[in-house]
């Protein structure tokens, strides 16, 4: 099971990379999705740059979501920052109710078209399942290793990097999994405020009634998805090993 | 002992940490950011103007009074209830503010001069309601409570808006050009939203019960359904137009149905397959929770299948499957949003066409009353699963 599962994921790989880098390949595929006459794939622009844009702004938002997400994370579970923990949990809750949309419709007025739009809905949608991974994370430290270092003489520096964020790390990955997986596909929507990205892929075929483009940007995107969910997955689970050895 | 004690009354006569950030975070709004922005026309870059040029003093004074009092309480105020009050008062003023700076600002009859709030007075609004989150949350109300709480918050907008206190406001002046389209944009929102969980609920609560029973269809059908979900919704909603598209040229019943490529059939459908996952598995998961002791216990006393799962196993499995049905209204409230791409209507006709305007008031128009229906539709669903919970307690 685990390996026709390791397989298809293998198989999942190889099929969207040679459809970004030659998708001519699978024209005969595509072609019965547009009568019309025309083109069954994508020619307005290189898919492959296409994908690679959609990645560097879902990776960027992503690495600038976690370490934000972390150090509140980190700050409101001290003693000092105790008074802030309620207000932020509710807060998150609250942030998730938000449509995606509607961030990405409101940045829209802060920064203009384009790009950053895109990034500031990323940024801020991911933020929440990192920090609520975090903090629950950081909770869930049990106390024995914690009296263990302290009774070592660690200061609560020392604490936090070797015993508190070692333990934690598996639940802050699992948090920036989710928030990855979550903003592949809302980036797609950031092609209607003119971002780069396969939704440009979506839109056109949308516009053009093709509906070869919409199933082309929607796979490809889709299959990143699940892709970057397994890959991270993996890294969750050689990370959980080197900690339950240390 | 003696340290404690002086500790503790240190600690007392010490301001709240959170007041003093959002009180900073306040002033520098009130004094850096622009209050309000002046566009001689609704897509024009504006004019910002700070708090002291968009008000007369004989209104800025007592706005600022009643800001500085929720400030006050909020730093150094011990009692929650008079933390609540002040900081429901504050925000109160700054909408009371900005709805007379924009008054103050449009000539008598001009209807083309845009005055919207400036970033300075959202980040206020934004304080003062953190400030009334968090006072509220220290009383710790009850699911009644909470909801009592929306019902006044929610009756004392919607009474501000229907008096015209915030005509002059640039989204206001948005909704009085769309005013004949809004309501039944909002209706079809709600029909899309609400419609496709019920044929989620009535198809996933008996699969749900499928993959509970039945192990090996478990996780086959999570994982389909994950797949789904993966799926970005633009893509589904467009991909799904040509099947329709081609049953509604086939089949004259289903076009006599009103089923088409374009519009509310795709929309209709790519919501109901998002919201199949999270019910299906919380029901499965809710279900698998339900002690064996009960049900053992309900079989000795001669109940039949049936009669279990009615009266034991889905009332104990009833706040997972809230819960999921929780997750799947706020997601299918959002993503109705972009159902408006392919034509289906709703909020994000609006959004969209703002979007392409550039008519940053008309994507406000449609994204405000979202976020507000997604959130009042989250505290309701809180509210439901917690009474239940405490019935149970």
């Amino acid at each position: 099971m685990a390996r026709v599962g390791a397989a298809l994921k293998f198989a999942a790989l190889a099929a969207l990379a040679t459809f970004l880098v030659v998708p001519q390949r699978f024209a005969s595929l595509f072609a019965p999705l547009n009568p019309s006459g025309a083109p069954p794939i994508y020619d307005q622009g290189n898919l492959l740059a296409l994908a690679l844009a959609h990645l560097g702004i879902v990776c960027l938002a992503a690495v600038a979501s976690a370490v934000v997400a972390v150090t509140l994370g980190i700050l409101v579970t001290r003693d000092r920052g105790a008074r802030f923990l309620p207000l932020s949990r509710t807060l998150v809750g609250f942030g998730q109710t938000f449509p995606p949309v509607a961030v990405l419709a409101l940045a829209v007025p802060l920064v203009g078209f384009g790009e950053k739009p895109t990034l500031i809905a990323l940024f801020a949608y991911g933020l929440l399942p990192v920090f609520e991974n975090t903090v629950a994370g950081l909770k869930a430290v049990p106390a024995e290793p914690l009296d263990a270092a302290r009774g070592m003489g660690m200061s609560a520096s020392e604490r936090l990097r070797s015993v508190e964020l070692p333990l934690a790390l598996p639940m802050i990955l699992e948090g920036v999994r989710l928030s990855v997986v979550i903003n592949v596909g809302t980036a797609t929507i950031g092609s209607t405020v003119a971002a780069k990205g396969l939704g440009e892929v979506i839109i056109a075929g949308l516009l053009s009634n093709n509906d070869a483009f919409v199933l082309q940007g929607g796979l490809a995107t889709g299959l990143i998805a699940v892709l970057l969910y397994e890959a991270i997955g993996v890294l969750e689970r050689r990370v959980c090993r080197t900690s339950r050895i240390a | 002992m003696n340290r404690v004690a002086t500790g503790e009354s240190r600690s007392l006569a010490r301001p709240d940490p959170l007041g003093l950030a959002l009180f900073a975070v306040g002033a520098v709004a009130l004094a850096g950011l622009p209050f309000v922005v002046f566009k001689m026309n609704r897509i024009v870059p504006g004019v910002p103007l700070d708090f002291g040029a968009a008000l007369p003093s004989r209104l800025a004074v007592p706005c600022l009074l009643v800001c500085a009092l929720s400030a006050a309480a909020a730093v150094a105020g011990r009692s929650a209830w008079l933390r609540l009050v002040t900081a429901l008062g504050g925000l109160a003023a700054v909408a009371a503010a900005a709805a007379a700076a924009a008054d103050r600002l449009t000539p008598p009859g001009n209807l083309v001069f845009r005055i919207a709030p400036g970033a300075g007075c959202w980040l206020l609004l934004a304080c003062a309601a953190l400030l009334a989150v968090d006072a509220a949350m220290q009383l710790r109300p009850g699911p009644i409570a909470r909801v009592l709480g929306l019902v006044i918050c929610l009756g004392a907008t919607g009474m501000a808006f229907s008096r015209g206190v915030f005509d002059d406001l640039s989204i206001m002046r948005e909704y009085a050009v769309h005013a004949h389209r809004f309501a039944a944009e909002a209706l079809r929102h709600l029909e899309l939203a609400f419609g496709s969980l019920a044929a989620a609920v009535a198809f996933a609560l008996p699969l749900g019960l499928m993959c509970h029973r039945l192990p090996s269809l478990r996780a086959p059908t999570l994982s389909l359904l994950n797949v789904v979900q993966t799926i970005p919704s633009i893509a589904l909603f467009g991909i799904l137009m040509a099947p329709l598209a081609a049953l509604s040229a086939a089949v004259p019943l289903a076009a006599k149905l009103g089923i088409e490529g374009i519009g509310a059939a795709p929309a209709v459908v790519a919501l109901f397959l998002y919201s199949l996952l999270p019910i299906v598995a919380n029901t499965a998961l809710g279900l698998q929770r339900v002690s064996p002791a009960a049900i053992e216990a309900a079989r000795g006393m001669g109940l039949t299948e049936g009669q279990i799962l009615r009266g034991i196993e889905l009332p104990l499995a009833l706040p997972a499957i809230l819960a999921g049905i929780r997750i799947v209204l706020i997601q299918n409230i959002g993503l109705t949003t972009i159902a408006a791409l392919i034509g289906a209507g709703g909020l994000g006709t609006f959004v969209f066409q703002g979007i392409g305007q550039t008519a940053i008031d008309l994507v406000l128009l449609g994204a405000l009353p979202t976020v507000a229906l997604a959130v009042a539709s989250g505290v309701l669903l809180d509210a439901l699963i917690e009474s239940i919970d405490r019935s149970r307690a």
